[in-house]
């Protein structure tokens, strides 16, 4: 199957998700009264991130155009490609609403649509920083569907069941965070290969450790409580007692902590950039190419500018929401754990 | 009554943020402590005793504030005190004992070393001279093997043990008043009875004024010479001990009094109050025992009751008083 | 307490034995030698010259004894040389030590100092406008990429403002202030936002406890109270942050010295990421682990040190 059609399903697949999860949330007195005090106290943030989001899933959905010729035919375009035009390339820098090149003064295949100028190939400096969005999302998504499962699975089992699953996962945790973060996971990815699979297993793999500490605290605490002793008293069975009575407890701070991740991810996916071992088309990788050209004289600042600003952006929403979330949702457990 | 007062407060009103605006959690307090008075302020928890105590060491937590009034500390007008003046007052002419001898302590730090450093932030004496005062108040306070108790960190003492050794810190410099708030609620009531006599031994030989807060009348009656009955954030009925004891007029007072059990009335049930305590900000219009008062009359809900004099010592803010009083001249 | 010390010690060394574990994992059965001795000799290289490397290397020899060989060398500290350059890494490594440390280790400092003085500040006015507006700097601050700092700093620093070099190191001790400055300030600033942020919790919540009330119904004034009891009574998380961080200082910040041409173990680490040096990354992970390991240990013995109530069992 061609990629575009699996990113068109995959979208399809993550709007039923959201749709569903809204209908649970509806159900649920409590998220849904989280929610709106969410959206009370950090509007403009969480405006932001539904911003970024929407370009997310908007440059998820291309298709080919037919009647195309060439590359073209072979080439499907997303929606957010779609804003600009086909072939929207120069030969090289170009100043932001420039009529002309930024050295030696050729004229522009495109003078003055350049909203925010190109780089050194040419390529239009707006498109990429807004094509950066599916990027990091991409991140986020890929990651956490690696680490929520496994966290939750070996955090609540360790924490459930406690005996030799316990001293085996405290075991793996305890190995797994001897190693800082950043050797880790240049270790796994350069032993593994570059490619964004890898680089998103690799993040899965150190974030999974912090996270499933925090699921196997708290599963400790709620084993003991009495609605559980309850449960089992009536005969429900260890997989009923997890899922229907421990999983749901646990619900809020696989929110807040995922909300913490993400910003951490999306800034060492940056550094990862830096070590040519990133993710293609991220923000950090804008960054990092352009990190040479405040040298040349007269500068070049734009595209520096451009993804510093997109990147920022991100991370600045998702860090003010995450504060929220986590100040509405559970103010202590957190902070003690992470 | 001739001589200066220790502690003199008028008016006193401290604030605290609600949902709208600042509500007063002390409101319009006035007090009178005399040299060696014990004079004991009672009430249910959230009448704004605690917070009473503390505004006349400046101490209210933030965002909490005095707003007005004026406290009068063995001659010094506490709120106008620069901050530094206002330092050397506390712990010398003023010290506080607390509730919690649990945690009111450093936990990191040896006893004797948090009773050196309540010494030396007040009088330039070497260590070795302090450590031997702190010594002999640990044996004045009734800490037995007070050498060795010096290097004890909190958590190796027991409850009255670090409750004696707040005392001695308090007392350190011979102050002139000591506010010892809810002193022995903490701890066990065999403890409790040590600590109080230890309170009033102190009072007899040091001459030492005492704001006991409290609300354990039991507490009082064994303590205090007068007594001021506090609730919501106003004094209700003030007297001696005497006065209040035996010849309670507030109903509040009453009921207070009724609610606790007693040989003489062997075989009654108990009386409680109704309901409790409304929180600042949804206190009403006139007495604000009116939601709970059992004699409630047209006046109480709107007009805020005067103080009606008993006798000289003994005086009641209520309106069913006033009007008894009115019918007896 | 020695037996809690021993204790402690075999599960770390067992937790070292699973790093080890893991790296033979990932660099000697996942990856393929075949692709590293591509990157090593040449990407057209012949067969045979990349079977010779291969063999030269070992990582043709059964799995089991290249099993047993990368736990005795590991363990007996023989690092062997670099899979790309045939230089000795434990040379590499006692060069690298020095000017990672000489740079790390004032940026940490002054980085810690900078982020407790803030952070107690902070707290004393906590709730106030001053409290807000420093918590949203912080926040600001952490949202920026560490890669912009750097980029900002050699623009604005160095070639704006030429106050420093723009990036250098020189072995000479009275040179290596000048070359340091810049990186050690960004290094600070950069985890200033973070610490603050974690720090005045820390300290916010000691402030609200019933023993601060005492010290100041004592007569001792607020920088007192701030610095003598309340950040005292903190000194635990500020330890398990600060012992927790040594190990890290000997790699140096990965992209700081690779930035400013520090010579650190840290620009070694980049070099080898970019050269695909497995045997140099083996080596880093190994030493920051074991390093990390033993002082957990040590952490844990600084606890009684802050805490009289702390006993180790």
């Amino acid at each position: 199957m061609e990629a575009h059609v699996v990113s068109n399903t995959v979208v399809v697949g993550l709007v039923a998700g959201v749709l569903y999860t809204a209908r649970v949330v509806r159900r649920s007195r409590f998220w849904s009264d989280a929610i709106r005090e969410l959206g009370r106290r950090r509007p403009i943030a969480l405006a932001a991130i539904a911003f970024y989001v929407a370009l997310g899933l908007a440059d998820s959905v291309a298709w080919l155009d037919r009647g195309a010729e060439g590359i073209a035919a072979h080439t499907p375009r997303s929606l957010v490609d779609r804003l600009f035009p086909a072939d929207f390339q120069e030969r090289s820098y170009s100043a932001p609403l420039a009529f002309e090149e930024f050295y030696g003064g050729a004229g522009l295949r495109f003078p003055g649509q350049h909203w925010l100028g190109t780089d050194i190939l040419g390529r239009d400096v707006l498109h990429m920083a807004l094509k950066g969005a599916r990027v990091a999302l991409l991140l986020g998504g890929l990651t956490s569907l690696i680490v929520i499962p496994l966290a939750l699975l070996f955090g609540m089992s360790a924490g459930y069941f406690g005996g030799r699953i316990d001293d085996a996962v405290f075991f793996a945790i305890s190995t797994l965070s001897s190693i800082p973060t950043l050797l880790l996971l240049i270790a796994l990815i350069v032993a593994l290969g570059r490619g964004p699979v890898q680089v998103c297993f690799a993040m899965g793999v150190t974030g999974w450790v912090s996270f499933a500490r925090v699921i196997r605290g708290e599963t400790l605490k709620l084993r003991e409580l009495d609605y559980v002793a309850a449960a089992r008293a009536l005969g429900a069975s260890e997989a009923r007692i997890l899922l229907r009575h421990i999983l749901p407890n646990l619900m809020h701070l696989v929110v807040i902590t995922f909300v913490l991740l993400f910003s951490g991810m999306v800034l060492t996916e940056a550094v990862l950039a830096f070590l040519g071992i990133g993710l293609d088309g991220s923000w950090g990788q804008m960054i990092d190419q352009a990190r040479d050209e405040l040298a040349r004289d007269p500068i070049i600042f734009w595209n520096l500018a451009a993804a510093s600003v997109a990147l920022f952006g991100l991370i600045l929403s998702v860090n003010f929401v995450g504060d929220a979330i986590r100040d509405i949702l559970d103010p202590r457990t957190v902070r003690e754990n992470v | 009554m001739t001589t200066d007062p220790v502690l003199e407060v008028r008016d006193l009103v401290t604030t605290f943020p609600a949902e709208s605006g600042r509500a007063a959690v002390v409101d319009g307090i006035s007090l009178r402590i005399a040299p060696r008075e014990v004079l004991a302020l009672v009430g249910e928890s959230g009448c704004g005793k605690s917070v009473t105590a503390l505004s006349i060491l400046r101490l209210v937590p933030k965002p909490g504030r005095v707003e007005s009034g004026r406290i009068t500390l063995a001659g010094r007008d506490v709120r106008a005190l620069p901050v530094s003046e206002m330092r050397a007052v506390r712990g010398a002419v003023a010290a506080m004992i607390f509730q919690e001898p649990m945690t009111s302590l450093n936990p990191v730090q040896a006893v004797g070393a948090q009773v050196v450093e309540a010494i030396r932030l007040h009088e330039k004496v070497s260590a070795a001279a302090a450590r031997a005062r702190c010594v002999e108040l640990f044996g004045r306070v009734g800490i037995p093997d007070a050498d060795a108790r010096f290097e004890s960190y909190p958590h190796q003492l027991s409850g009255g043990l670090k409750q004696r050794v707040m005392i001695a810190m308090a007392l350190s410099m011979q102050p002139k008043l000591l506010i010892a708030d809810e002193p022995t609620t903490a701890l066990d009531v065999t403890i409790q009875a040590q600590i109080l006599d230890l309170l009033r031994e102190i009072r007899d030989r040091f001459g030492t004024a005492i704001l006991l807060i409290s609300h354990n009348l039991g507490v009082v009656n064994e303590l205090a010479d007068r007594i001021a009955v506090m609730y919501a954030g106003q004094v209700a009925e003030e007297g001696t001990r005497e006065d209040l004891l035996a010849n309670p007029r507030h109903p509040y007072t009453q009921r207070l009094l009724a609610s606790i059990p007693s040989r003489t009335r062997r075989g009654e049930p108990l009386a409680e109050i109704p309901g409790v305590v409304p929180s600042p900000g949804e206190w009403p219009a006139g007495c604000r025992f009116t939601t709970r008062c059992h004699r409630a009359f047209e006046p109480c809900a709107e007009n805020v009751p005067c103080a009606t004099q008993i006798s000289d010592t003994h005086r009641a803010y209520c309106h069913a008083v006033a009007r008894e009083e009115e019918g007896a001249t | 307490m020695i037996a809690y010390a021993v204790r402690r010690l075999a599960y770390g060394f067992l937790v070292v034995l699973g790093v080890l574990g893991l790296l033979f994992a990932l660099f000697f059965v996942y990856a393929q030698p075949v692709d590293m001795a591509r990157r090593a000799v040449g990407e057209k290289a012949s067969p045979e010259v990349l079977a010779l490397w291969i063999h030269q290397h070992g990582y043709d020899r059964p799995k089991l004894e290249q099993l047993r060989d990368h736990y005795r060398k590991m363990l007996t500290f023989d690092f062997g040389r670099s899979d790309l350059d045939d230089v000795p890494i434990a040379r590499r490594l006692r060069e690298g030590a020095g000017p990672s440390l000489s740079f790390t280790v004032p940026a940490f400092a002054i980085g810690l100092l900078l982020a407790i003085q803030l952070s107690l500040f902070v707290a004393y006015f906590r709730e106030t406008y001053i409290d807000r507006t420093i918590l949203l700097v912080a926040v600001l601050e952490m949202s920026v990429s560490i890669l912009l700092y750097i980029i900002g700093g050699q623009y604005v620093i160095g070639k704006i403002l030429c106050w420093f070099p723009i990036s250098g190191f020189a072995p000479d001790p009275a040179l290596i202030p000048r070359f340091i400055a810049m990186p050690v300030l960004i290094y600070a600033l950069a985890g200033v936002g973070g610490d603050v942020r974690f720090y005045r919790t820390v300290f916010v919540e000691e402030t609200n406890r019933d023993y601060v009330r005492t010290a100041r119904a004592k007569g001792a004034g607020d920088v007192r109270v701030m610095v003598r009891h309340v950040l005292r009574n903190s000194l635990i998380p500020i330890l398990t942050n600060v012992v927790m961080a040594i190990p890290f200082l000997f790699m140096g910040a990965l992209l700081i010295e690779s930035f400013f041409g520090i010579p650190g173990l840290g620009a070694v680490t980049v070099d080898a990421v970019q050269a695909n040096d497995f045997s140099t990354l083996r080596v880093m992970v190994y030493i920051t682990a074991l390093l990390f390991t033993v002082f957990q240990v040590v952490t844990d013995f600084t606890y009684t040190l802050a805490d009289p109530r702390v006993r180790l069992e």
